[in-house]
């Protein structure tokens, strides 16, 4: 077991740090699901691009973690998604970002996704913003702009 | 005892507790978001305190069954209320529930020729349909829509046609319309209730001023603090058929807070006006609710 993984590792050293390329889409912001606040006052309630990516990468964590839904996210690029994750979440707070992923029902696509999955993801994003300490109005202001994006993420 | 049974003694205890904990676990998958399934309403439905809502009782989500039970009780000026309630919630479109309701006249039922600490007891068993739309998901602003029915049938048949009703039982239907706007984390919902009820059917249906159904709006409005916390008001709107003892709208204003998945705590004062000829009936409610 160990001597296998030690192999793995060696024939894929990279294999943490590089994207893995994904079917050709056209890049467009629209892509992002939501259109971005106005002003700077959102951007701001979640911490900038720095609080931002830690937001991200604490909700990306527990999403892998997760008891319930990790195992959707298994064996899915980690990199790439705590890349688009940050370009959509920086896009639609107006911290000064593109968008640069696909759109939501493409990247949700035959994933299976129950309600449960949605709510327990909801709940992952909710602590990772109050990890933060963006303000909980803040945070429903934010899940506003995504709670729309639930008939392309999860299937009927 | 000896030391090897302790021990043993000490290891099936630490093996039970981890199955339990494992048990709570699985009881404890996420379904619906904290505080989305209201909690009890003094007649069974899930909702507010005082009116349904166009929400499913229960945690389950639409893949599954819960079930949510609630107790109630509440301190009015010269009257005691209790309510009993449970409802199941089935693929977070279909909810049926049952409720006991018990109201105390304490003093008044003796005034009243009743005698003293007379109850005015009442089952309603409800269903209810979510018709359209999500409280929570889905277009910023279409609420979640749903229809429902109450029968209520009062245990005290002599009593509520002496003091005028028509009918010792009937049938509510009602309309709600219900959303979360996150933007504001405000919840709105907005009844219709088609009701001849007298003070909700304890004082059984229909009277002398009247013997039809109306159409009473009910409102709640509340502010979410946290996703546990949430402090609101709410509105009920009431017809008024018996001649001998007024009615008056009920109003309250709360605070429900979710200990966790499983348990909600909320704390109501509220104003119900007159009530069977006595004025003023101000009070505190307080409520716990399990789903599950
Ligand atoms: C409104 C809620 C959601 C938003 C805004 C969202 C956002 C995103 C974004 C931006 C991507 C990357 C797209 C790309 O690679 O170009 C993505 C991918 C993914 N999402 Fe979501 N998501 C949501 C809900 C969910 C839920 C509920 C689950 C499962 C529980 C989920 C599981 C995944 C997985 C596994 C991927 C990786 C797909 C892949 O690499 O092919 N998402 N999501």
């Amino acid at each position: 077991m160990f001597a296998f993984t030690a192999m793995a590792m060696l024939m894929t050293p990279q294999v943490a740090a590089q994207e893995q390329p994904v079917e050709p889409y056209k890049v467009d912001p629209a892509n992002a699901g939501a259109t971005p606040f106005a002003g700077e006052g959102m951007a701001r309630a979640f911490g900038g691009q720095d609080g931002i990516r830690r937001i991200v990468d604490h909700f990306v964590t527990a999403n892998f973690a997760d008891r319930r839904i990790g195992e959707i996210f298994t064996n899915q690029d980690q990199v790439r998604l705590r890349r688009v994750l940050f370009e959509q979440f920086c896009y639609i707070l107006n911290a000064g970002c593109t968008y640069t992923g696909r759109d939501m029902r493409t990247a949700h696509k035959d994933m299976g996704v129950q309600q449960g999955d949605m709510n327990r993801l909801v709940e992952n994003l909710q602590a990772a913003m109050a990890a933060e300490h963006v303000p909980f109005a803040a945070q429903n202001r934010f899940l506003a702009k995504l709670a729309p994006m639930r008939r392309d993420v999860v299937e009927r | 005892m000896t030391a090897p049974l302790r021990i043993r003694i000490a290891a099936t205890a630490g093996v039970l507790c981890i199955a339990t904990s494992a048990g709570a676990q699985q009881l404890a998958e996420p379904g619906k978001l904290l505080l989305t399934n209201g909690i009890g309403s003094i007649e069974g439905a899930a909702g507010g305190g005082l009116t349904p809502w166009a929400v499913i009782a229960g945690n389950a989500t639409r893949d599954g069954i819960g079930v949510q039970a609630s107790a109630t009780v509440a301190e009015f000026k010269d009257y005691d209320f209790q309510v009993a309630g449970i409802s199941v919630g089935a693929w977070d479109r279909v909810e049926l529930s049952y409720a006991r309701q018990r109201f105390d006249t304490n003093w008044v039922g003796g005034a009243l020729g009743l005698g003293n600490d007379y109850k005015f007891d009442q089952d309603i068993w409800g269903a209810k349909v979510k018709l359209a739309g999500d409280l929570v998901y889905g277009s910023e602003w279409m609420p979640a829509i749903a229809a429902g029915l109450q029968y209520k049938k009062s245990l005290d048949a002599p009593i509520v046609r002496a003091v005028g009703a028509q009918q010792s039982e009937g049938a509510d239907l009602y309309v709600s319309a219900t959303k979360l706007f996150l933007r504001w984390s405000l919840l709105a919902n907005v009844t219709l209730r088609a009701t001849k009820a007298n003070q909700n059917g304890l004082l059984g249906f229909g009277g002398d001023k009247r013997d039809a159904r109306t159409v009473h709006p009910e409102g709640s409005l509340a502010y979410q603090v946290s996703r546990r916390f949430a402090v609101g008001g709410e509105f009920r709107s009431k017809p008024d058929n018996l001649g001998i003892a007024r009615e008056d709208d009920w109003f309250d204003a709360f605070a429900a807070y979710a200990l966790n998945r499983n348990l909600t705590a909320t704390v109501a004062y509220a104003d119900l006006g007159s009530v069977a000829t006595v004025k003023d009936q101000r009070g505190v409610l307080f409520q716990l609710q399990g789903s599950f």
